[in-house]
């Protein structure tokens, strides 16, 4: 027999019980919509996290001190104080694959403007860093090396330093109070939002030439971290491969010790980010393949019904010469035209459904075209695997049995 | 005449748990082309089961069954299925049309099944359906139709891929008498012009319409004769009253 004629009597069949054809696919519909919107958010999420990455600077590598390991007690990252400022002034003088440096170190402090004041993290650099981290300013200007090299006693705020502080006061120009120090804010940055992998607010924080923190705010002369720029992307491995041979010949680590700094690549990092959300889309995608296995069930549900209630059909169908194959291939043909006809509607309700998600929530959602295709592909899947038992049941009829079934 | 059925010592029993029922128990008979020929016997004397054999719905047990010199009682399904095809056609007692179908595409089904096309098809339906005198009623459905006209449509069925042997199990069983002469008549005719018929019936006065009854009695044939003093059904018509209503 024909496809055409088979997809007709398909199409008979199903017309024959609307209501019953519309409710089977329903199950489908929901399932490859489900299938289709989560997967967008997952995919949409993880793209945002990968612009935030790449907003941070793609060639960006972190060097941090290191653990301690003393008399087997351990300390987690940023305790060791062997990091110094002679080691970035190395790690670019001695390592091609790097551009620039610039040396962090942090404490926390109440800083006070006029009647009000915030607690937030006080960060000691030098002005390349906000090159590096390309960071970029809303108001005034970067401190200069001049005045890291005077100590002097400047400040660049934050954005939410600035909303929580000065409000509608233009902050540049005024003067702040931090630890009974008097600093003059010379800029303001860009907001630039929550970290990518972990979620801190990356804007509480101020400012301050890393000699002004170490000098009169700190007392110490160690540094958290250092802030590396590589010269290109991909030379940010070979930046983190030298950086790392350099510190261990600077710290004197024989070989076989535990260094005791850490070097991370961003990229390393963007990559982690992009495996977490990965997780996710798999695992919001696995949930919405769940309802489309449920929608199988339905149309293996229906089918049945509907061999049972065409029993007598089949019966005339093979008296009059249809074979095994043409009673399977039509009852599959059937279970398979439900479930893409339930795969297109599908298609259209998951679209819609991602369109309303970022319309109401705001959630950036990606319509992946491969999502689409898979969903088409899986519903057809699903149609063949859960209206193949039901097919076959009608080809194994007897068909004596089948035209005495009343 | 050339022989058309030949049936050799056909043993069939169904295995129901334990026991062994037996439907027919060592049939032997030959039929000829262009005989008509009448099935009588009381329910579960085998007749209905010898039917379904003819039809290569079953295949016997034992024994062997050549259809026009094949030997078609150990073919597989596949096979049967191309027999019954293009071989046979049925007529049942429910007429058995697909409902919701119109009478054109209920006539049209078998020649879906064998690999003829679309125009074809329409020729071989429209051309059975005029042999039956329903011409003018090919877009109705079953349920338009009178029960005479839904059997002339089953029988337009039978026909349309050209069978050689047209097997009617109690083709009558469901009409009034007047429309099972009627029937008859359409049966006479097809015969007339060359058709071999073997149908099943248990009332007297139809089988007496063909030209041969076989006698079923506990699996076997327990009388083979040939019908004397045949009457056609055109004439009975005649004689019959009409219906008013």
């Amino acid at each position: 027999m024909d496809l055409l004629s088979i997809l007709r009597i398909a199409w008979r069949a199903l017309a024959r019980n609307k209501l019953r054809s519309g409710l089977t696919m329903l199950g489908v519909i929901i399932g490859v919509g489900e299938v289709i919107a989560m997967v967008g958010v997952g995919q949409g999420a993880s793209q945002a996290v990968q612009e935030q990455i790449a907003a941070m600077g793609s060639n960006v590598v972190f060097v941090a001190s290191g653990t301690v390991n003393r008399g087997g007690l351990r300390l987690g990252w940023g305790q060791t104080k062997s990091l110094l400022y002679d080691d970035m002034r190395a790690i670019v003088r001695e390592c091609p694959a790097v551009r620039s440096a610039a040396p962090g170190a942090t404490t926390t402090a109440q800083i006070v403007f006029g009647n009000d004041n915030w607690f937030t993290n006080v960060q000691g650099t030098e002005p390349q860093y906000f090159e590096i981290r390309d960071w970029t300013f809303a108001e005034g200007v970067p401190f200069t090396q001049v005045d890291v090299d005077a100590a002097a006693n400047l400040a660049v705020i934050g954005n939410t330093v600035r909303q929580n502080l000065f409000g509608a006061t233009d902050p540049v120009g005024q003067v702040i109070r931090i630890k009974d120090l008097l600093f003059r804010v010379v800029g303001v940055l860009n907001a630039k939002g929550q970290s990518a992998h972990m979620g801190q607010d990356q804007d509480d924080v101020i400012f301050v030439p890393i000699t002004t923190l170490q000098k009169k705010l700190t007392g110490d002369t160690w540094l958290r971290f250092i802030v590396v720029s590589a010269v290109s992307r991909q030379a940010s491995y070979a930046a983190q491969q030298e950086i790392t041979a350099l510190l261990r010949d600077r710290h004197r680590i024989r070989p076989g010790q535990d260094d005791d700094f850490m070097v991370r690549n961003l990229a390393d990092i963007a990559q982690l980010a992009d495996q977490s959300s990965r997780v996710m889309t798999l695992l919001l995608a696995s949930i919405a393949s769940v309802s489309l296995i449920v929608g199988g069930i339905g149309i293996m549900n229906i089918m049945l019904v509907s061999v049972t209630e065409r029993t007598r059909e089949i019966g005339i169908r093979m008296a009059v010469g249809a074979t095994e194959e043409d009673v399977q291939r039509q009852f599959l043909i059937e279970a398979v035209v439900l479930s893409l006809m339930g795969g297109a509607a599908g298609i259209l309700f998951g679209v819609g459904a991602s369109l309303l998600i970022t319309r109401l929530l705001g959630w950036a959602v990606l319509i992946s075209p491969v999502a689409i295709s898979v969903a088409a592909l899986f519903s057809a899947a699903v149609g063949i695997f859960f209206g193949f038992y039901p097919a076959r049941k009608a080809a194994r009829l007897d068909p004596i049995e089948a035209l005495r079934f009343e | 005449m050339p022989e058309l059925i030949r049936v050799e010592d056909v043993h069939k029993y169904y295995e129901l748990g334990e026991t062994r029922v037996h439907a027919l128990r060592g049939v032997s008979v030959a039929i000829g082309g262009g005989e008509f020929v009448a099935i009588m016997g009381a329910s579960g004397s085998g007749k209905s089961t010898f039917m379904n054999l003819l039809g290569c719905l079953d295949r016997p047990s034992s024994g062997r069954y050549l259809l026009e010199g094949t030997d078609v009682s150990q073919l597989d399904k596949k096979a049967l299925a191309a027999i019954r095809n293009r071989k046979l056609g049925f007529v049942f007692q429910g007429f058995n049309l697909l409902s919701r179908t119109t009478a054109l595409e209920n006539v049209e089904l078998p020649t879906l099944y064998a690999q003829v096309n679309k125009e074809e098809r329409m020729r071989r339906a429209q051309e059975a359906l005029r042999a039956v005198g329903l011409e003018d009623r090919m877009d109705h459905f079953p349920s338009q139709l009178s029960g005479g006209q839904q059997q002339r449509v089953a029988i337009a069925r039978a026909l349309v891929n050209r069978p050689s042997i047209l097997l009617a199990d109690e083709p009558t069983g469901n009409l009034d008498s007047r429309t099972s002469v009627e029937i008859m008549d359409v049966f006479q005719q097809l015969n007339d012009q060359g058709l071999t018929i073997v149908l099943v019936t248990h009332e007297p006065d139809i089988s007496r319409f063909a030209k041969r009854t076989l006698l079923f009695r506990d699996g076997k044939i327990r009388r083979d004769e040939a019908v004397a003093d045949r009457p056609r059904a055109a004439e009975a018509l005649k004689a019959m009253p009409k219906v008013e209503d």
